[in-house]
């Protein structure tokens, strides 16, 4: 009971939230219709990033006023870096810009997969935390590299489901599941590669705190529609993992009591 | 003097960082700065002083996963 009273809300770097969907802010139809995706998901936090200013057409400016009428809580990335150097400064930048401690760490190794850099990832992390930042790291599910970043002083983990922007959903979920197992007290957010609502309830009903995405919902036919599916799927997935699932097995089990079956089952026997 | 302003080639006559940002037309907290990969903080950048063919970043809030 205790532990359930515990979980209620999402608690992030000593911050609470009501939804355990995080939503990206990207590759939306239109600004409007971003906005009411962000509305519809009910997500307290809404990831940013940072690009280059190309004139006084103030197009950052834009945007920054946009995102601010969500009222969500502002997520910024160092998307796009692929080095500790590159990492550690944007995230810098990001701070100022976006006057928070929060950072999604991003160090990525890899151009077909954008799967993270894990040493430069904890090299980054352990930087950035030292310089007070609140690392939130896209990490793979590697369990030993779990363990440095939350070494590093990473609070937060969030191991990829799949590549980014693959809609793959848990590609390895007996990882997941080990992830979990061995950090019981650790928030673990599964980030990139969700493709459906069923996916991320999946995620949550292994006892995940929470997931962040992006393409899926930006990039469906209704995006409004579709974050309102994930958010009921999120909701769904970690009221059954509170509820405690039953262990699957091979074998059929009646789920009709079996005491006093009527004459006829008699007929069956010997 | 020539310097690279993200990532182009540009010609500038202000020595300074801030002058620079400030010509551009940009609101000195509504952008973010880096020079040769270093972020620049804020009150840093009136005394950073640019270099013939210094790399120059100034970056804005956009949309991102």
């Amino acid at each position: 009971m205790t532990t359930v009273q515990a979980s209620k809300q999402l608690n992030l770097y000593g911050s609470e939230f009501t939804s355990r969907f995080l939503i990206g802010s990207a590759q939306y139809p239109s600004p409007a219709i971003l906005l009411d995706a962000i509305r519809a998901s009910h997500a307290g936090i809404v990831t940013v990033s940072l690009r280059r200013e190309a004139g006084k057409d103030g197009a950052g400016q834009q945007f920054w006023s946009l995102i601010q009428k969500s009222g969500a809580r502002l997520l910024p990335n160092t998307a796009g870096c692929k080095t500790v150097k590159e990492a550690v400064n944007t995230a810098h930048m990001a701070r100022e810009l976006f006057a928070t401690p929060w950072i999604k760490l991003e160090v990525i190794g890899e151009d077909d997969t954008l799967q993270p850099d894990v040493f430069g990832l904890v090299e980054a992390a352990r930087i950035l935390c030292a310089e007070g930042f609140q690392v939130f790291p896209y990490t793979t599910d590697d369990l030993v590299v779990a363990d440095k970043l939350l070494a590093a002083g990473c609070e937060v983990l969030m191991p990829w489901g799949a590549p980014i922007g693959s809609g793959r959903g848990l590609n390895n979920p007996f990882a997941l599941r080990a992830l979990r197992a061995h950090f019981p007290d650790t928030t673990l957010i599964v980030d990139a590669g969700i493709g459906l609502p069923s996916q991320a309830a999946q995620a949550m009903e292994l006892g995940y705190d929470a997931i962040l995405l992006n393409t899926a919902v930006a990039k469906a036919g209704d995006p409004v529609a579709m974050a309102s599916a994930f958010a009921q799927a999120i909701a769904a997935g970690h009221s059954a993992f509170k509820a405690g699932a039953i262990e699957a097995r091979d074998m059929a089990a009646p789920s009709t009591p079996v005491l006093g079956s009527p004459f006829w089952h008699a007929e069956h026997e010997s | 003097m020539k310097i690279q302003l993200n990532g182009a080639s540009y010609d500038t006559e202000h020595p300074e960082l801030a002058a620079l940002v400030a010509a551009l037309g940009h609101e000195a907290d509504k952008v973010a700065t880096a020079v040769d990969g270093l972020f620049v903080a804020r009150p840093a950048r009136a005394a950073t002083l640019l270099r013939e063919g210094c790399a120059v970043e100034i970056l804005a809030p956009m949309e991102g996963g």
